[in-house]
């Protein structure tokens, strides 16, 4: 795969210059809309939540900030990616690349764009009063876990996209469940055990609550959170290719 | 060079395309979901050498077509083997499969990579693709300005710089106008001449008396037949054509 991979990199860097170009039409407007429009999210949650769930949390603001980050990121690469093989039906049924370049190129602007996004978060943090530590460090890994997580969910949705066209909606009704289900603005120190489960069953949750033990706790998170983000990555991953590798010739009578 | 053994190619029609998944689980249950094979090839078999020029004749649904996107590796073939020594080029429906939103320069970059060329490659031949398809002043345009003349041109001069062992073409001999005709033909005719085995597929017979030394003559998916005696399989699919109106 790395072989291919070296052999279409010219391929890939023109793939990721297009979905650029595409995504933000040239214009400085089209990238600083780009960041403000997850905080146009955040103030909305804030003037909306802050008097239910923020009046005994400390640094409230960089709490749902860190659910914001997470999942606006993933929302963004799995609709995204959905569409990453459908898009570009009209190139691979004429000249014979590799399938999974398309989704690599959306991933990749995708996490630019999230990048974008953490740099105003860190700028938020500071204005929190969010004491910056060492720790901040350790946030690479959930980057890196999550990065990994949204190639497979992508990969997966784009294959079944091919097939079932209103897949598209679907996804969206589970975006919405899973953003109510994440504890973006909420907390979840008071639920019982087995609610709490769900939780930790939960990828984004665990990604989530992983930025915040390290951002407002100061903590290294569990071993334990530490394998269970990469059990995810990995399951995400195995899931796509193994759907990339049974239905790669299928795609082309689908379209 | 290039060896077919029995390859089929079998396509499914029916209402499984743009169903949803609603609609196929509904089907499903109550038994309506209809999906019916079709054999677009059927046990197609031939070789080429170094140097052969192939012609694929046949009438439109022969699957003709459909055998180029088996051999170039785009589609797996169904049944049978395919065997091919050296890289593969096919220019197929040259015009689409732009992005409308880029510009001119962006779309011929990207086109290129497609066709394997390198950056450096590019760099150094990019002036003379927009020379040679007579785009100098519309670089910066973006490609959903173009007329399609413009467009095929384009796409003919990036796709004629391939320096390919085996060369698939499916009716892009020429493109363009009058003088662009001419042009673009002379080019193709150079790089065949270069040594390529090629495959053509054509519409125009006079085209295959002249220029390919193997003919494929095919009919509804089967193998009429396969020939290097181009005069005598031409004759034969004419009075065919005759015969049928």
């Amino acid at each position: 795969m790395f072989e291919k991979l070296a052999k279409h990199r010219f391929l890939f860097e023109e793939l990721v210059k297009r979905d650029f170009k595409k995504k933000y039409k040239r214009t400085i407007l089209g990238m600083g809309w780009s960041m403000l429009s997850p905080l146009l999210t955040l103030l909305v949650m804030k003037v909306v939540f802050e008097n239910f769930f923020g009046r005994n949390t400390a640094h409230y603001t960089t709490y749902l900030f860190c659910g914001n980050l997470l999942f606006a990121w993933f929302s963004e690469a799995s609709s995204g990616g959905m569409m990453s093989l459908y898009n570009n039906a009209g190139i691979f049924s004429k000249v014979n690349v590799p399938k999974y370049l398309f989704l690599l190129s959306g991933s990749v602007r995708t996490l630019i764009n999230f990048a974008l996004t953490l740099v105003l978060f860190f700028v938020f943090c500071g204005l929190d009063h969010v004491a910056f530590t060492w720790r901040f460090v350790l946030l690479a890994y959930p980057v890196a876990t999550m990065f990994l997580f949204n190639i497979g969910v992508g990969m997966a949705l784009s294959a079944l996209f091919i097939f079932f066209r209103d897949i598209d909606y679907l996804w969206r009704v589970f975006l919405q469940l899973l953003m109510y289900g994440s504890a973006i603005f909420y907390m979840t120190d008071g639920f019982s055990p087995k609610v709490k489960f769900v939780f930790a069953c939960n990828p984004i949750y665990r990604h989530i609550a992983y930025f915040r033990e390290v951002v407002l706790e100061a903590a290294t998170p569990s071993l334990e959170t530490h394998l269970a983000l990469a059990s995810f990555a990995a399951a995400a991953l195995i899931l796509g290719v193994f759907m990339y590798k049974r239905y790669n010739t299928k795609f082309l009578y689908y379209v | 060079m290039l060896s077919c053994q029995n390859v089929s190619i079998r396509y499914q029609v029916g209402d499984f395309k743009n169903i949803g998944l609603k609609e196929w689980v509904m089907r499903r249950l109550t038994g309506r979901y209809n999906v019916v094979d079709f054999w677009a090839d059927r046990d197609i078999t031939f070789s080429l050498d170094e140097g052969d020029m192939l012609g694929i004749i046949g009438t439109n649904g022969a699957g003709k077509s459909t055998l180029l996107k088996a051999v170039s590796g785009i589609m797996e073939p169904t049944a049978g083997k395919i065997d091919r020594k050296g890289n593969v080029v096919a220019l197929l429906e040259l015009a689409s499969g732009f992005d409308g939103d880029l510009t001119v320069k962006e779309n011929a970059y990207l086109r290129g990579a497609m066709l394997g060329y390198t950056r450096r490659f590019l760099d150094e031949t990019y002036a003379s693709i927009i020379e040679f398809a007579e785009l100098n002043g519309f670089e910066d345009r973006p490609f959903k300005q173009l007329s399609s003349g413009m467009r095929s041109r384009l796409a003919f001069s990036i796709a004629s710089l391939v320096k390919p062992e085996i060369l698939i073409l499916d009716e892009v001999l020429s493109v363009g106008d009058g003088a662009f005709r001419k042009k673009s033909e002379a080019k193709m005719r150079e790089i065949i001449k270069s040594g390529a085995t090629t495959i053509l597929v054509s519409h125009s017979i006079e085209q295959v008396r002249t220029m390919c030394n193997k003919v494929l003559w095919l009919d509804k998916g089967r193998q009429i037949d396969f020939t290097d005696d181009v005069k005598g399989c031409c004759d034969r699919y004419e009075e065919f054509l005759a015969g049928r109106k």
